[in-house]
C-alpha cells in the first residue's frame, strides 16, 4: 500500500464516521485542555502568591514591638500596638548587625489625607532613605525620601500609585502637588512604581514621609520620652544568612532592652520564609485540588475514547474482514489503523493543547487571575489522552488484523 | 488449478460442533467454468470461502496453483487474493457510506495502482456490469440489492483475476441483468479466465460447462453440461 493512499483511505475513514471522529476528539480535546487550563490556574495562583511574597522584599527579617504573635501579621504592626522599638535600637542594630544589605525603621499608621478637596485614608510610613532596597520597592517619577530630608525633617511624601490615582487622578502629575496629611502640608516628591500586589501585600495605597517628621510631628515620643517606630525590617545578604541575623537582632535587641530571657521578650522576630513556607503550603493544597478535578476530567475524558473507540470495533471488524479479503495485508491493516488513531489523537492533542491555553487566557482576562501553563501538565494530559487513544484505536485493529477474513466478516 | 483432497470443514460454537463440508474431493482445471448446486445450508458458500483462500478446511488439503493453501501464511494469502483471486460476496460487503467507485477500486489500492488508474478501471469494470452511470459516485448503502450486486460483481472484475468466485451473482437481479451478468462472465471465461459460481436456478448452472451438486456437505453429482460443450467446444 503505498503512502499517500494510507493517509488518504484514513483520512476518508475518519470522514466518514464524523460523529464518532468528533466525539472522541472532543473526549481527548475536553481532558487535555481541562487539565492545562486548571494546572495553569493552581500554577498562576500559586506564582502569584510566591510574587506578592517576594514583593515584600527579599530575604527579610521583620521586627515588631510586642510579644510573639502568629505568622503573617507582621506587616500590619503599627496599629496600637506597644511602642517599645525605639530610634536608639534602629541605629544600634544598624550599626551592629554584620550580614545585612539594608535596614530600615518605620513609623506607620493610618491617617486621613487630603488634596485639593479629594480626600481618602490610608497607610503612612514614616521611613528612611533605605526603605526601597529593603522592600525592593521602585520610583515611578521623582525621587524617594533622602538622609538629608530625614535630617532636615523635610515635609516631603513620596506616594503609592493608588494614593495618586485616588487623590489626583493618574493624569495629573502628582510631583510638585501639595497634600495634607492630619492638618499638615506636605509636598510630594516622588511616586512609587505599582507593585501589583492586593490584600495584606498591598503596597501601592501607602504614602511615605520622612521618619523624623512621623516621629516629632505626628506621633511624638513615647511614655519614656524616646521616639519610637513600630517595625524594623532588615535584609539579609543571601538566604543563608537569615537564620545567623535574626540571632544576632534578638541578641543586640534583648541586650538593649535588658532582659534575660528570650521568652519575655518585649518585640517580636520573623522571618520571611516563614511566611513562604505558610502561604505555600495552602497554595499546595489549592494546586493539588485543582489537579484532582482535572485528573477526573481527564478520566472521563479517556473513558470516552476508549467507549468511542470499542463500540467500532463491531463495524470496523467487518471492514478490516473485507480489505483482508480483497489483499490486504496485516501490515497494511495495522498501518491504517495506526494511522487512524495517530491523526485522530494527534489533531485531538493539538485542539486540546489551544482549547486549554485559551481557557487559561479566558480566565485572566475575565477575572485577573494569574495563569501559568506548565510544560508538565501539557506533557502529561497530551500523554495520557494519546496513550488511550493510540492502546483503544490500534489494539482491537491490531486483533482484528490476525482474524481469517471470513471470521472477521462475521464478528458480532 | 484447484484440487481439494478430503476436505472436511466444522464450525465449533463451544462444545458442539456443526459439520458442515464431509469429505470433498474434487479438482478444477484452468480455464473451467463450474457451477456449483444444491440446496440452502448444503455448505456451498463454505466451500467457496475455502477455495477463495478465505477461510482453511478443518481437515483435508487445498492445493491452489500446486501450493498447499494450509501451509501458507497469512500475508502470502493475502498476496494470493490480491493478484489470482476475485470474490463475489453473498453477502455483498461493501465499505457503506464509501461511493460506487471507490468501493469497486479498493482492491487496486493494496495493488499499489495509481489513483486515476484506479478509477479508470473501477468505470471499465462497473461497465462491464451494466450499472446505470449515474450511480457510480453515490454512496454504496444508497443503492438497490441489485445495483449492490453488480457493484460486487464489479469489485471481483477489476484486478482481472485468472481465478472468478461467485456466490449467487444474480441472485438478486432480474432475467435481463442477470444474462448482461453472465455472459460477461462468458467472455471472460473464453479470455481464459477459470469461473466457479454457486446457484439455486437451473438456467443460470446451465450458462456453466460443467454443474457440480452438493447436498448436506458431500458431492453427490459432477458432470459436463451437454448443452454448453456443444455450442462452445473447448479441447481440453
Ligand atoms: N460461522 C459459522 N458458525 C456456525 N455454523 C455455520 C457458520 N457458517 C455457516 N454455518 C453453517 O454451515 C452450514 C452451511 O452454510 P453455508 O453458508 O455454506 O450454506 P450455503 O450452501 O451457502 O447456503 P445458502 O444457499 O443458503 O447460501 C449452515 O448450516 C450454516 O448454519
Ligand atoms: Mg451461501
Amino acid at each position: 500500500m503505498k503512502t499517500s493512499d494510507l493517509f488518504q483511505e484514513s483520512y476518508s475513514a475518519l470522514t466518514v464516521n464524523k460523529a464518532r471522529t468528533a466525539l472522541t476528539m472532543l473526549g481527548i480535546i475536553i481532558g487535555i485542555g481541562s487539565v492545562i487550563a486548571m494546572v495553569a490556574i493552581g500554577q498562576g495562583a500559586k506564582d502569584a502568591i510566591q510574587a506578592n511574597i517576594a514583593s515584600i522584599g527579599s530575604n527579610l527579617i521583620s521586627v515588631s514591638p510586642g510579644a510573639q504573635r502568629g505568622v503573617g501579621t507582621f506587616v500590619s504592626s503599627g496599629l496600637g500596638s506597644s511602642q517599645t522599638l525605639t530610634q536608639e535600637d534602629v541605629d544600634a542594630l544598624r550599626s551592629g548587625l554584620t550580614q545585612i544589605s539594608a535596614l530600615d525603621g518605620e513609623l506607620s499608621r493610618r491617617y486621613q489625607v487630603t488634596a485639593k478637596g479629594t480626600n481618602t485614608n490610608t497607610q503612612v510610613i514614616g521611613t528612611d532613605s533605605n526603605y526601597p532596597a529593603v522592600h525592593n520597592l521602585n520610583m515611578d517619577s521623582g525621587s524617594f525620601i533622602t538622609d538629608q530630608q530625614v535630617a532636615n525633617m523635610s515635609k516631603v511624601a513620596v506616594i503609592g500609585p493608588t494614593v495618586w490615582e485616588d487623590l489626583f487622578g493618574t493624569s495629573t502629575p502628582a510631583v510638585g502637588q501639595t497634600i495634607r496629611i492630619s492638618g499638615q502640608q506636605f509636598k510630594v516628591v516622588g511616586v512609587t512604581q505599582s507593585k501589583g500586589g492586593s490584600g495584606f501585600a498591598n503596597q501601592d495605597d501607602m504614602i511615605f514621609i520622612p521618619i523624623s517628621v512621623a516621629q516629632h510631628y505626628l506621633a511624638g515620643p513615647n511614655a519614656d520620652g524616646k521616639l519610637y517606630v513600630s517595625a524594623i525590617s532588615v535584609s539579609a545578604q543571601n538566604p543563608g544568612a537569615m537564620d545567623a541575623v535574626q540571632q544576632q537582632v534578638t541578641n543586640i535587641l534583648l541586650q538593649r532592652h535588658n532582659i534575660g530571657n528570650p521568652a519575655s521578650a518585649d518585640f517580636t522576630v520573623q522571618n520571611q520564609a516563614d511566611i513562604v513556607s505558610a502561604a505555600s503550603s495552602v497554595t499546595n493544597t489549592f494546586t493539588m485540588l485543582l489537579a484532582s478535578i482535572a485528573g477526573i476530567s481527564l478520566l472521563v475524558g479517556g473513558i470516552g475514547i476508549m467507549n468511542m473507540m470499542l463500540t467500532t470495533v463491531t463495524e470496523r471488524t467487518r471492514e478490516i474482514g473485507l480489505r483482508k479479503s480483497i489483499g490486504a495485508t496485516r501490515h497494511d491493516i495495522s498501518l491504517q489503523f495506526l494511522t487512524e488513531a495517530v491523526l485522530l489523537t494527534f489533531l485531538g492533542g493539538g485542539i486540546g493543547i489551544l482549547f486549554g491555553w485559551l481557557l487559561s487566557l479566558l480566565m485572566t482576562h475575565f477575572t485577573g487571575t494569574q495563569t501559568a501553563i506548565s510544560a508538565y501538565s501539557v506533557m502529561l494530559a497530551f500523554g495520557v489522552s494519546a496513550g488511550i487513544g493510540l492502546l483503544f484505536g490500534y489494539y482491537p485493529a491490531r486483533r482484528a488484523s490476525r482474524l481469517n477474513p471470513i471470521e472477521a466478516l462475521r464478528f458480532e | 488449478m484447484i484440487q481439494c483432497e478430503h476436505i472436511f470443514k466444522s464450525y465449533f460454537a463451544g462444545d458442539v460442533e456443526t459439520k458442515v463440508l464431509k469429505d470433498v474431493t474434487f479438482s478444477i482445471a484452468d480455464g473451467e467454468f463450474v457451477a456449483i448446486m444444491g440446496p440452502s445450508g448444503s455448505g456451498k458458500s463454505t466451500m467457496m470461502h475455502i477455495l477463495g483462500a478465505l477461510d482453511t478446511p478443518t481437515q483435508g488439503k487445498y492445493f491452489l496453483d500446486g501450493h498447499d493453501v494450509g501451509k501458507l501464511s497469512d500475508d502470502e494469502l493475502a498476496g494470493i487474493r490480491r493478484k489470482k483471486i476475485g470474490f463475489v460476496f453473498q453477502a455483498f460487503n461493501l465499505l457503506t457510506r464509501a461511493t460506487v467507485v471507490r468501493n469497486v477500486a479498493l482492491p487496486l489500492v493494496y495493488a499499489e495502482i495509481t489513483k486515476n488508474q484506479r478509477e479508470q478501471l473501477a468505470e471499465k469494470a462497473l461497465r462491464e456490469t451494466g450499472l446505470d452511470e449515474s450511480r457510480y459516485y453515490h454512496l454504496s448503502n444508497q443503492l438497490s440489492g441489485g445495483q449492490m450486486q453488480r457493484v460486487a460483481i464489479a469489485r471481483a472484475l477489476v484486478n482481472d483475476p485468472a481465478l472468478l468466485l461467485a456466490d449467487e451473482p444474480t441472485g438478486n437481479l432480474d432475467t435481463q441483468t442477470g444474462e448482461i451478468v453472465l455472459s460477461t462472465f462468458q467472455s471472460l471465461n473464453a479470455q481464459g479466465r477459470t469461473i466457479v459460481l454457486i446457484t439455486h436456478e437451473h438456467d443460470v448452472a446451465l450458462h456453466a460447462k460443467r454443474i457440480i451438486h452438493i447436498r448436506d456437505g458431500k458431492i453427490i453429482s459432477d458432470e459436463i453440461n451437454q448443452r454448453q460443450r456443444m455450442a462452445n467446444p473447448r479441447p481440453e
